[in-house]
């Protein structure tokens, strides 16, 4: 069953051009790659997942939700599909706990204590329970994000968005960060990742989409294949570029 | 000082006056300010024009006008208000413009990604400008804040020109009474400082208590450089 749906999208930005005839088809449990230059629509096909940004035209499916649909209730779509961001946007008014516990208090309106259980779980599973009690501002930037991904599991999702999850942080950083992620996609979550992490698209990755100038221009299952003879002369320079 | 100890009944009355009316106003302008703030920056066209016209129209006229609206036009259509409703009226609402702008300034300061970032978690709208949002423009707005809440103070002597009995119609009445206007106005003027000086180190004092949790953020950015 698809899980996420792009049937003919187009996506303007006033006269910008940012999503051409973008069809996709994302299958449950399935973890997609999406890599690109920057600029070629990657997050923002990314964020027309959740919403975050509306398509201009043609239709998107989402968790069986017309996105399009103007009676479609974004809520229902969000409690169901977490995202985690570049710039992590933890709540900077709440400790770690607080951050992970808000959404399933007073969005799934779970009981407290039964939230905080879960809460310490998911904080042990991204080895930082340690750090319950801090507020975001005394973590670091690895820290930020194992926290952002705990929040978005919290709510038990059945789809997460990764926007360029590692782009912001010290090399050092990223492997923590990478590691809770390979553990996340073991766990049969579907998974949709902008990502310049190559290692991260062929070890973990199911399928590997190439994007430029608002297209997708290469769609492979044969990930290290794609690696190994990309189709597409635009795919091929941008490997050549990035790996040495 | 004979003034003090002479007039002191009159004196204590019109503080009473002057701090009721500078409360309730305060009250009043922080609720609507807030309200017309969030109107504001509402992307819902009618309601940001509705804030946006409000907010214009009371910052810049004066606050004396307002008064006498309410003093004198509205008892011809509608009831009669005291002098010290009107003024009060007139007080919170003129306040209440400044107050908008204070706080839409703050809640546009907070990073958009923490909006964006309370939506993507499934919390509405409204949810994530009061846990998240609002929590985080409020420590931002104090210092501005505590700025307008001293004028509000000084402002309530509009009172004075609407019979609301303030301090400062005190203080008219004493110096027509004594011919002292020099010694009458020094009391009064002393009696404004003990509302506002409090008041005023009351907003420091929050503004350093909150501020102690950006200091440790700084720290720690320093730290993980």
């Amino acid at each position: 069953m698809s899980m996420i749906e792009f049937h003919d999208v187009e996506k303007y930005y006033g006269k910008f051009h940012a999503l051409k005839d973008i069809n996709l088809h994302i299958d449950n449990k399935e973890v997609v790659t999406i890599i690109g230059p920057s600029g070629s629509g990657k997050s923002t096909l990314l964020r027309t997942i959740d919403g975050l940004e509306s398509i201009s035209s043609g239709q998107l499916i989402v968790d069986n939700f017309d996105l399009a649909d103007p009676h479609t209730n974004m809520n229902k779509i969000r409690k169901n599909v977490g995202m985690v961001f570049q710039h992590f946007n933890l709540y900077a008014n709440k400790t770690v706990l607080e951050n992970i516990t808000l959404a399933p208090l007073i969005v799934l309106k779970r009981p407290k204590a039964e939230v905080e259980a879960e809460a310490h779980q998911l904080l042990e599973m991204v080895g930082l329970d340690s750090k319950a009690n801090s507020y975001p501002s005394m973590l670091s930037g690895g820290q930020k994000q194992r926290v952002a991904i705990a929040r978005s599991l919290a709510m038990k999702p059945k789809a997460i968005l990764f926007d360029e999850p590692t782009s912001a942080l010290d090399p050092e950083m990223i492997g923590d960060v990478l590691d809770v992620m390979k553990k996340i996609a073991k766990q049969g979550m579907t998974m949709v990742v902008v990502t310049h992490e190559m290692g991260f698209a062929k070890e973990v990755g199911d399928r590997i989409i190439f994007m430029d100038d608002g297209k997708i221009l290469e769609d492979e299952t044969d990930v290290k294949g794609f690696f190994e003879h990309p189709q597409e002369p635009r795919a091929q320079e941008f490997l050549s570029k990035i790996i040495h | 000082m004979s003034m003090f100890i002479h007039f002191w009944p009159q004196l204590l009355e019109g503080l009473k006056i002057t701090l009721g009316s500078s409360l309730i106003a305060l009250v009043g302008s922080l609720i609507l300010g807030t309200l017309f703030a969030l109107l504001e920056i509402s992307h819902n066209r009618v309601l940001h024009l509705i804030g946006r016209i409000y907010v214009e129209f009371f910052r810049n006229i004066p606050l004396l006008i307002i008064a006498l609206f309410f003093y004198v036009i509205v008892p011809l259509f509608a009831a009669k208000l005291s002098g010290f409703t009107a003024g009060t009226l007139a007080l919170t609402i003129y306040t209440s413009s400044f107050i908008a702008e204070t706080v839409r300034a703050g809640i546009q300061s907070v990073d958009p990604g923490q909006m964006e970032a309370a939506r993507a978690n499934g919390m509405t709208y409204i949810q994530a400008m009061r846990y998240i949002v609002l929590p985080q423009a409020v420590k931002l707005v104090i210092p501005p804040l505590g700025n307008q809440f001293v004028n509000l103070v000084k402002n309530s002597s509009v009172l004075a020109f609407v019979a609301g009995f303030d301090l400062m119609y005190e203080g008219n009445l004493i110096a027509a009474q004594t011919f002292d206007t020099f010694g009458a106005y020094i009391v009064v003027g002393v009696f404004y400082l003990i509302l506002t000086l409090p008041l005023s180190y009351f907003m420091q004092y929050l503004e350093k208590k909150w501020n102690a949790g950006s200091g440790e953020r700084e720290a720690s950015a320093l730290a993980n450089e």
